[in-house]
């Protein structure tokens, strides 16, 4: 009798071992991958890494060369996506949280926007493609903006709604009391309150766009040369690693893996900054 | 005489301070007016804004719908079961790109769902308190890495390591076992579907990781100690107490990652192969959706081509809207169990 407990015992914490060294093992595998990746990246593209880089342009196949006209038209064509998405999501956002918080329509928009949050960016790609680049009849930069911005909205509504929930509503009722209209009450008060988290969301929406290739392939395309025409086809660092990677000359395939680990560095500065501002505004 | 005059003054104040009053209240009306106006100005911005959103979404299926509409047409449901892709006679079938999607799919989701449970359980059972931040944010540094590093670093490391050990391997093990031999048929390319599936699996276990973790730590603590205090094991106290509670949640965070991996171009793109075929090797080089639009979409030529290549789009965005919102109607179902 003792003796079948005692193999009972003894094969419950086998198994028990065996599952807690799978987890182990599990948690070691997927740290692994981002060693590795990280490291490759560093490696590869940190011996390319010069001023030259910064600049001078992409160069011709078997030339010397950098890429300041991607990096330039990566910024530009963020900071638009930024200037035309932020605006609607924390709008959009601020009507879910604030004026609409048990309507209809706020738990269907909730719904839309996360999946919209999630879509394949390529089909986003496809949407501008249709809507502005077929009837422009050419390539723009524009088209480039516009497409990032889709992507930009979700993210921005998403934190916009979360951040302005968690504003108490105490804070809300004393605006109200001195007679406080209800928009400077929501422009004045939660938009101060909510600001740390709100400002995060737009760190991450950036993050997010400023390695996305997909929608840029057939909206902003590319420009081998430097362009401060937004109706002209603009280059990005994305697209310029696409083409240089899948490209055989050696002296491209190196510049793509600098410009990888510029855009990887950049991407994760980004969210280790909005991690630090979500974390210290949830102290204060 | 006096008093008249006394009176007069007192009533030319009474009038004074009257039409003073007066002039207050119509500014102050005004100025009420005007709140009145911005304040519901900016409420029906708002609102506007949160209608966008939703005109977004329409918007991108009804533009998808009109620029396949040629395709539609013309190759009718045939276009999902045929294999031909052929830009010369304009002869186009999608069955190619959604075998690839769904296989690389499949490959991903087999790997990262019992290894994001994995490390989802040795983050919230095991794992040292201090240590629980900086793993998780690890976790999710992988999910901030753009998806073309991974596809650079797919075709430059991964791939060509994969060719060398784990393909001959494959190929050499299963080369003699009936079914298995035929998934691991033909020659080591490095890159094909079995690459694609493995980068995917990366990609996608941030994802299964967090949402796991998140609603793992949502279990009431009772419930988790009434088990401890039958003597259970962890792995008992999470097979049969964290598991049963938290199964919407993570069927949900794994929908979610099955979403991103359907989608998920990039990363792909580098390293399929891009081959228009259907077939049984894991190890052959195949093509998905999203890889098939963005290496041909601007190389496409005629109407006809074009116009295929955004039903391509139409499906995969039907396909991942299915499973979005499956994904989300869980993650709702069980938030509102635990909220």
């Amino acid at each position: 009798m003792s003796a079948t407990v005692n193999k009972i015992y003894a094969s419950r914490r086998r198994m028990n071992h065996i599952t807690m060294g799978l987890s182990l093992a599990a948690t070691l595998f997927g740290l692994g991958w981002l060693v590795l990746i990280l490291g490759t990246l560093l490696f590869e593209g940190f011996s390319g890494l010069s001023l030259r880089v910064f600049t001078e342009m992409t160069p011709p196949p078997g030339a010397a060369g950098g890429l300041l006209n991607p990096i330039m038209g990566s910024l530009v064509l963020t900071i638009l996506a930024v200037m035309f998405g932020t605006p609607i999501g924390i709008l959009a956002g601020t009507y879910m949280a604030e004026y609409g918080r048990h309507e209809k329509l706020t738990s269907v928009v909730r719904f839309i926007n996360d999946i919209l949050l999630s879509a394949p960016s390529i089909v986003i790609g496809l949407f501008i493609y249709e809507v502005m680049v077929y009837p422009m009849g050419h390539f723009s930069g524009w088209a480039g903006a516009v497409a990032l911005s889709v992507i930009v909205i979700p993210v921005v509504v998403r934190t916009t709604e979360d951040m302005l929930t968690l504003v108490p509503d105490t804070l809300r009722e004393a605006a109200a009391s001195i007679g406080l209209p209800r928009s400077l009450m929501i422009i004045r008060i939660a938009y101060r309150n909510a600001k740390a988290g709100m400002i995060t969301g737009i760190l991450l929406a950036i993050a997010r766009i400023t390695g996305e290739t997909a929608p840029l392939l057939f909206t902003s395309l590319n420009n081998q040369f430097w362009s401060s025409d937004m109706n002209a086809p603009v280059a990005s660092l994305p697209v310029v690693i696409f083409q240089f990677a899948l490209s055989p000359y050696k002296d491209w395939q190196a510049l793509a893996w600098t410009g990888a680990l510029i855009i990887t560095m950049a991407v994760l500065a980004l969210s280790v900054t909005a991690r630090a501002l979500s974390s210290s505004g949830k102290q204060s | 005489m006096q008093s008249a005059k006394g009176e007069q003054s007192v009533a030319d104040l009474a009038l004074q301070s009257g039409a003073l009053q007066a002039s207050e209240a119509s500014s102050r009306s005004k100025a009420l007016a005007r709140l009145k106006l911005s304040d519901s100005a900016f409420r029906q911005l708002t609102r506007a804004a949160a209608y966008f959103v939703l005109i977004l979404l329409s918007g991108i299926i009804v533009s998808l719908v009109a620029g396949s509409w040629l395709a539609l047409t013309n190759f009718g449901l045939g276009f999902l079961v045929s294999e031909r892709w052929n830009p010369v006679t304009e002869n186009f079938g999608a069955l190619a790109p959604i075998y690839g999607t769904l296989v690389t799919s499949i490959i991903a989701m087999f790997i990262a769902v019992p290894v994001g449970l994995m490390i989802a359980m040795f983050l919230t059972e095991l794992c040292p308190q201090w240590l629980r931040r900086p793993i998780g944010i690890a976790i999710e540094l992988l999910a901030g890495i753009p998806s073309i590093i991974y596809g650079i670093w797919g075709l430059f490391v991964f791939a060509p390591f994969l060719q060398d050990t784990l393909q001959p391997f494959l190929i050499g093990l299963f080369g003699n076992v009936p079914v298995m031999s035929s998934l691991f048929a033909g020659p080591p390319y490095g890159i094909g579907m079995l690459t694609a599936g493995l980068i995917l699996a990366i990609m996608v276990l941030p994802f299964v990781t967090s949402i796991s973790r998140d609603v793992f730590s949502a279990v009431p603590p009772v419930l988790k100690e009434a088990a401890y205090g039958l003597s259970c094991t962890t792995w008992e106290v999470v097979r049969n107490v964290v598991l049963p509670y938290t199964r919407i949640g993570v069927i949900g965070g794994v929908m979610l990652g099955l979403g991103r991996a359907l989608g998920e171009t990039m990363a792909v793109t580098f390293v399929i192969g891009n081959a228009h075929k259907v077939s049984a090797s894991l190890i052959a080089p195949g093509t998905t959706i999203s890889a098939t639009i963005a290496n041909e979409f601007t190389e496409a030529v005629g109407d006809m081509y074009t116009s295929s290549l955004i039903l391509l789009g139409l499906i995969l965005f039907v396909i991942t809207f299915i499973v979005l919102a499956a994904a989300r109607y869980m993650l709702l179902r069980i938030a509102r169990r635990i909220g």
